[in-house]
């Protein structure tokens, strides 16, 4: 016993005590390792089921947060549209308005109409204009209680007098059966260019004057015909109306008395 | 009482063809969803109340629509009619009834509602009617007309469970 020791001391287990202590080492780290795997599938599917629960929460949470920023965004447009026809009201002070949304078109494809959420109990009448800020909607068409249906000007039976700012003159707007509108009753003694403004005449009494409709795109001028006529890039996008104007103090004249009967 | 589930089903057919049907446009037509559920349901065995069903869409949409009312009632029970005929002679091969209906009654009422407008002074020229309005709206309703008959067929066993009819 006391020749090893005297051994060891002297160095010549070098060699042999390294080994051994890798081994040590190597088992050690082999147990560990093991150990390791073992704790980790132990307490693997207990931490699963947390994520997967945290995990639900969060997505819940997301959904629960695009949800409210879809309608916060529905809140700014709504906000953008109604500060913009608020500019608009407060520039034309000489009209009141009442505003409403718009909940519905027409069933039939033939008509091209509208219904918004103000009715008489609002005192809209049937003839009244319907106007955005950009420019001139239709009219009242038909009224109930909380309801009324406004006939558009791209309506295939809608016509409307307007007034070409730039060339001085009068002609008719008619809408079309795909919602487009056109001028026609042009004097071919005028000279139109594109770009036009074209605005109400108030001719008729069935809409109030100057109210913007749009501008003429191209001017198609034949000889033979009696008139000119023109195609329009209206100033509204009527495919996305969502809230409207009613001028509410505008009472649409009825002419047709006046208007001449053929003798028999 | 059963004809009872024809009021909110047609009346949530008109709000739907009102904001979301005729938002989806093929040039300038669009599905007629009250004439699909008629067709539909008139199509179906032992369903005896599509004449009413007919009465109440054609109450429903007149309300909503400045389409004249008689435009609505003539088409709508026109359709009835075509699908109450149609059931007797087509009943082994019903989606190929249902075709049939909506393919006629989808042309009875746009024929109908382009003479009556035209009569009361609306410039309507036939071509642009039929290529833009006519034809997108036929294929719509085509299209859309497997689903619906589908759906009717399921309320239809449910109206009429299979035990009333032995």
């Amino acid at each position: 016993m006391g020749g090893i020791l005297a051994l060891a001391l002297g160095g010549f287990f070098g060699s042999a005590s390294r080994q051994f202590g890798a081994s040590l080492i190597e088992l050690q780290t082999w147990f560990s390792t093991r150990y390791r795997g073992f704790q980790d599938f132990v307490t693997a599917p207990r931490d699963i089921v947390s994520l997967r629960a945290r995990n639900a929460e969060l997505e819940a949470q997301v959904s629960q947060l695009q949800a409210q920023l879809i309608e916060l965004q529905q809140r700014v447009n709504e906000t953008e549209i109604l500060a913009a026809l608020v500019d608009f009201s407060r520039s034309n002070p000489e009209s009141t308005y009442k505003a409403a949304s718009v909940i519905g078109r027409d069933p039939s494809p033939f008509l091209h109409y509208i219904i918004i959420n103000r009715g008489s109990n609002d005192d809209i009448r049937r003839g009244m204009p319907v106007v955005t800020n950009q420019g001139l909607v239709g009219r009242i068409d038909a009224v109930i209680a909380d309801a009324a249906r406004v006939q558009l000007i791209t309506d295939p039976a809608s016509a409307v007098n307007v007034y070409l700012q730039n060339a001085d003159t009068s002609a008719v707007l008619f809408g079309s059966v795909t919602g487009d509108v056109s001028l026609d009753m042009i004097s071919q003694n005028v000279v139109v260019d594109p770009g036009d403004v074209i605005l109400t005449s108030g001719l008729g009494g069935g809409f109030p004057a100057d109210l913007i409709i749009g501008q003429v795109v191209t001017v198609r001028t034949l000889e033979f015909e009696l008139f000119q006529q023109a195609t329009v890039q209206p100033a509204v996008d009527f495919s996305r109306l969502e809230i409207v104007l009613v001028i509410t103090n505008f009472r649409p004249v009825d002419i047709s008395p006046l208007e001449p009967t053929p003798s028999p | 009482m059963r004809n009872i589930i024809a009021i909110p089903l047609l009346g949530l057919a008109v709000i739907l063809q009102s904001s979301v049907v005729s938002q989806i446009k093929l040039l300038s037509g669009y599905a007629d969803l009250p004439l699909l559920l008629l067709a539909a349901w008139a199509l179906q065995e032992r369903v005896n109340s599509a004449w009413h069903w007919a009465v109440t869409a054609c109450l429903m949409i007149g309300f909503a629509s400045g389409m004249p009312w008689f435009v609505l009632a003539a088409g709508y029970l026109g359709v009835v009619f075509a699908a109450r005929v149609l059931q007797r002679r087509v009943w082994q091969a019903p989606l190929l009834a249902m075709f049939s209906v909506v393919f006629l009654g989808t042309l009875f009422m746009h024929l109908l509602s382009f003479s009556v407008l035209r009569l009361f002074g609306t410039p309507f020229r036939f071509d642009d009617v039929a290529w833009l309005i006519t034809l997108p709206s036929l294929l719509l309703n085509m299209l859309f007309s497997i689903p619906i008959y589908a759906f009717m067929r399921d309320l239809a066993r449910w109206v009429y469970p299979e035990e009333e009819r032995e």
